[in-house]
């Protein structure tokens, strides 16, 4: 049956040093140097160009950033005068257009008064011929009723 | 002279026995450096099907392999500080994947289905020199950043803040990479001799739990070595003021 054997036996044991240490130590450095060409340079060369693009892009993005916030404030401005000019455009059309609508009520209106004066002139005179005429009417009507009665007695 | 006083009814279990390759006059552990080898190429792999065609949007491996870049930078970045990361990144992500997938493979792969003629395949971190060979690494490392950055004034680290802490800086290099070689392997071998035992006991439902705290176990372990290891060379590289 075989035996457990432990500590410092000639043959085996737990504890055999022998040249598997050196060997040992000397494959690990080696592999310290392998895996340095293999692994670590080339992984660190990506993961560190990966970074550095990271960070470049980053710092851009916020360089566009307050270029287009920049831009935003300008045209947010000029959007303001344009509209203040649109508002100013807008109230002198429309005081344009009532002093139109306010000049075309007065000529209109004074033509309305010329005409209707001009008709009542008019009226005035035709009544003033005709009360004449009727008055001169009436006169001869009366001298001729006067001269009937006279003639009579 | 090792036996236990002992015996353990284990069949399926032989702890300790080695697959012995002579070297010339060395003598290494076949087991280990089969299952490592592995467990690498298994590694290799992945990285070099995630790295073939990298773009910037990540597809697939790519997202895995970056999330673990990530992961590994972090850890290395918080311990170590900006200024020299960079450096010892890779050691750190080495040392986090080779124990990761050692500890995973270890205890995922069903090694036991391929007999050895002695001993068994299983995680290379259950083998005290793969523990000793990483904890012995990263103690040179912690020495050579602090004198590659500081030069002789990385010694001032052993009398900071005062000269009394003197004996006990010096002391802690010697239980820094005792605790980390011994807590790593203490844990796997833990981990596979638990699930071994259990497996051989009640080989029903019952060492399931067990098998997925060992994976939780695998991967906290893993975590712990890398972060304690960059938290050493972050101590050494760190300025005193």
């Amino acid at each position: 049956m075989p035996t457990l054997f432990l500590f410092g036996a000639s043959e085996g044991g737990l504890f055999d040093f022998d040249a598997t240490l050196p060997l040992m130590a000397v494959q690990v450095v080696l592999l310290t140097f392998i895996l340095n060409a293999l692994f670590f340079k080339p992984v660190g060369r990506v993961v560190e160009e990966r970074e550095d693009y990271v960070n470049t892009s980053r710092a851009e993005a916020k360089k566009k950033i307050a270029e287009v916030e920049l831009l935003e404030t300008e045209l947010k401005d000029q959007l303001k005068e344009a509209r203040l000019e649109a508002q100013k455009v807008i109230l002198e059309a429309e005081q344009d257009s009532e002093n139109l609508y306010k000049e075309a009520l007065a000529l209109a209106t004074s033509e309305a008064n010329a005409s209707r004066e001009k008709a009542r002139r008019e009226i005035d005179s035709q009544r003033d011929e005709a009360l004449n005429q009727l008055k001169s009417e009436a006169d001869n009507l009366g001298g001729l009723i006067v001269e009937r009665l006279l003639a009579k007695q | 002279m090792g036996f236990l006083p002992f015996v353990f009814p284990l069949a399926e279990l032989e702890v300790g026995q080695h697959l012995y390759w002579q070297i010339g006059n060395f003598r290494i552990h076949g087991q280990v450096f089969m299952t490592s080898w592995l467990l690498i190429g298994a590694l290799l792999a992945l990285v070099v099907i995630g790295t073939k065609k990298m773009e910037r949007d990540p597809k697939g491996v790519q997202n895995l392999l970056e999330f673990l870049w990530d992961y590994i930078r972090d850890l290395a970045r918080t311990q170590i500080g900006e200024k020299v990361y960079r450096d010892w990144m890779p050691f750190i992500g080495t040392l986090f994947l080779f124990i990761f997938v050692s500890n995973w493979g270890g205890a995922l792969v069903p090694w036991k289905l391929i007999e050895l003629p002695s001993g068994e395949l299983g995680a290379p971190t259950a083998d005290i020199n793969t523990t000793v060979a990483l904890a012995l690494l990263v103690s040179l490392s912690y020495f050579y950043a602090g004198l590659s950055n500081k030069g002789l004034r990385y010694f001032e680290y052993y009398v900071h803040p005062t000269p009394i802490m003197l004996p006990f800086k010096i002391v802690e290099d010697f239980t820094k990479p005792l605790s980390l070689s011994f807590r790593l392997f203490g844990n796997i071998l833990a981990d596979e001799l638990v699930v071994a035992v259990l497996v051989f006991l009640v080989p029903l439902v019952l060492p399931v739990p067990v098998m997925f705290l060992g994976l939780f176990t695998s991967a906290i372990q893993a975590l712990i070595f890398a972060t304690l290891a960059a938290y050493y060379i972050g101590e050494a590289v760190e300025e005193h003021h």
